[in-house]
């Protein structure tokens, strides 16, 4: 059995005439200190196949594991604590909290966690070190460059050490130098043994993870 | 970073909307603090001016005897039931539960006297107390010391009587000290003495014959200051004088009434103020709430956040809205009453129900906006994007 196990996953948005299937009956399992990059055209799905890994869309039929976890049998808050404990996320536009400095936004995941102020601040430090952001802590989000906020972004998913980083499009907004900058952040992260699923629609980034699964038309060719 | 930091921040970065909150909070606070403290010292100045309308308590010697006189007018043949109270037993009205709103005591002794041949009734009185039960008083000449009495107007024109006078009792001369203004009462009929020296021409030593209260119930019904007296003097018959003291009463209370009239709508505005810029708040906040619940902030977490903003602005809105609603009092007071001495203290009490109703209004207005920002689907808020 795989860490992550999905099972004939189906999608469907809308009723009768105005049904529109998203996902149509996917299964795929991925091992623990995969990465794997999930490729595919606009409106492919892979999109909400992400939103479904990342326990924020349930689906409409099918079974989603990670660690034996059934996550959509789990209560809305019960998922919440699993997205904190489990997953990383990276956002295509950064998603930063604007009026909160660089340390704050990667302290944000440990807000709910019962740690020393003072703990808190140097995981994020730690984590803003290892993304190469040293010196920029306490400056907003406002003040840095795009690569800078993605690397932020990267920073916020990691600091709570996640065994597994969802990355949707995080280089479509970068120039190439940066978008190179921040893949080989994620082959890091993943030869420390972290599990990585990136959606990206550049080859180029595809490139860097071991296994790339193509979505189309709501189903997995490849 | 705690939720706490969070809500202050997004306080900080969004002024304006905190600024109308505050604003609106205010503006709510100020004037409920307004209207209660000018409630307040109203009540305390009208009051003041009803205690120069003299008694409203009457304690009688209990008696099964009807009085048949109207308006002072007494009908022929009648004559007085000459019970009388014990003087000392009067202090026990000193003791009853809400002795703090007695202002005055006027223990009463009446009898006949003969003075020039004619027939007067001599009322000793405690003079100490007569410019509060008595307050239209006005003497011409002055107060009699233990040897002399003051004549009511009409008693001292029948008598022919005039202040410096004297006039001899049981072998004893006492001066006419002075003639009482014309009053339109049967004060006008009487004699008036100290209350010792009348006790001592009457030979009614320790006894007097009903005494006056001026009591002030802003916080106690008049009724229950006389079932409270009528306790302690069980002898004796308590009467108010409802006409002066409903009168008074159902002012006071009609005003109270229209006030919390005003006060709700203007509460009422306050909380909507709150409601719909928190609401509209957390519509802009869609993507940071989505950002927050993708990284596994509970619903409870967010609606934290929401309550603790609506918390700051609220006390904020408590303490400032206390010391603004105060100092409009001041102004609104000097504007209003004729009476620009009333002093209207710092109320600890309701400076602290100001902040408790500032938190009420604050909490309970966003109730519905962090509801609406618990039940945001992360992943609808953030491909709504």
């Amino acid at each position: 059995m795989s860490y992550i196990e999905a099972e004939n996953l189906i999608k469907t948005y809308g009723r009768g005439e105005a049904e529109v299937s998203a996902i149509r009956g996917v299964s795929f399992g991925i091992e623990s200190g995969e990465f794997v990059s999930m490729m595919g055209e606009s409106g492919a799905g892979k999109s909400t196949l992400l939103s479904i890994m990342g326990a924020m869309n349930a689906p409409t039929t099918g079974s989603y594991k990670v660690d034996d976890i059934d996550i959509y049998n789990l209560n809305p808050e019960q998922q919440a604590d699993f997205r904190r404990e489990f997953l990383g996320f990276v956002f295509q536009s950064f998603h930063l909290v604007p009026y909160l400095t660089v340390a704050e936004n990667v302290m944000l995941p440990l807000t709910t966690i019962k740690m020393r102020k003072k703990q808190k601040r140097s995981t994020a430090e730690k984590a803003l070190m290892w993304v190469g952001l040293s010196g920029k802590e306490d400056r907003l989000p406002s003040q840095i460059s795009g690569g800078e906020k993605e690397r932020v972004a990267v920073a916020r998913a990691i600091v709570n050490e996640p065994p597994v980083l969802l990355a949707d499009e995080i280089t479509g907004n970068l120039d190439t130098k940066t978008s190179t900058e921040i893949m080989e952040l994620l082959q890091g992260l993943n030869q420390k043994g972290m599990t990585i699923i990136m959606v990206t629609h550049s080859p180029d980034c595809a490139k860097y993870a071991r296994r790339m699964m193509r979505v189309s038309d709501g189903r997995l060719v490849q | 970073m705690t939720l706490k930091e969070i809500a202050f921040r997004n306080l900080l970065r969004r002024k304006g909307k905190a600024g109308f909150v505050l604003a609106g909070l205010i503006i709510g606070v100020s004037t409920a603090v307004a209207i209660i403290s000018f409630v307040e010292a109203m009540t305390n100045d009208i009051n003041h001016k009803l205690e120069k309308y003299g008694a409203n308590i009457l304690i009688l010697p209990k008696t099964e005897a009807l009085t048949l006189s109207y308006g002072g007018l007494s009908l022929g043949g009648v004559s007085f039931d000459m019970r009388e109270l014990q003087e000392t037993e009067l202090s026990r009205v000193n003791s009853i539960r809400n002795s703090k709103n007695i202002a005055a005591i006027g223990p009463l002794v009446l009898g006949v006297l003969n003075i020039n041949s004619r027939k007067i009734l001599l009322a000793g009185v405690d003079f100490s107390v007569s410019n509060i039960l008595k307050p239209w008083w006005q003497v011409e000449g002055s107060i009699p010391d233990d040897n002399g009495m003051v004549l009511g107007s009409e008693a001292a024109r029948i008598l022919g009587l005039m202040p410096g006078k004297k006039v001899t009792l049981n072998g004893r001369n006492y001066n006419i000290s002075g003639v009482l203004r014309p009053t339109g009462s049967q004060d006008d009929q009487l004699a008036f003495a100290r209350i010792k020296t009348a006790q001592a021409i009457l030979q009614k030593e320790g006894r007097v014959s009903m005494a006056e209260v001026a009591a002030l119930c802003k916080d106690c019904p008049i009724e229950e200051m006389v079932k409270q007296i009528s306790e302690a003097l069980p002898g004796a018959k308590v009467m108010a004088i409802q006409q002066v003291v409903k009168g008074r009463m159902e002012a006071l209370a009609q005003f109270k009434k229209f006030s919390i009239g005003i006060l709700m709508v203007v509460l009422l505005v306050g909380g909507l103020v709150v409601l719909v810029t928190m609401s509209s708040s957390v519509r802009e906040r869609t993507e940071e709430i989505g950002i927050l619940r993708a990284i596994g902030f509970r619903k409870r977490h967010v609606i934290k956040i929401v309550f603790l903003e609506a918390g700051i602005l609220s006390s904020l809105a408590g303490i400032t809205g206390y010391f603004l609603g105060w100092g409009v009092t001041h102004v609104a007071f000097r504007f209003f009453s004729e009476n620009e001495s009333v002093h209207i203290p710092f109320n600890p009490e309701l400076a602290g129900i100001a902040f408790l109703i500032a938190n009420f209004i604050g909490i309970a207005s966003s109730a519905y906006p962090a509801s609406m920002a618990a039940r945001l689907d992360p992943n609808d808020a953030l491909r709504a994007l």
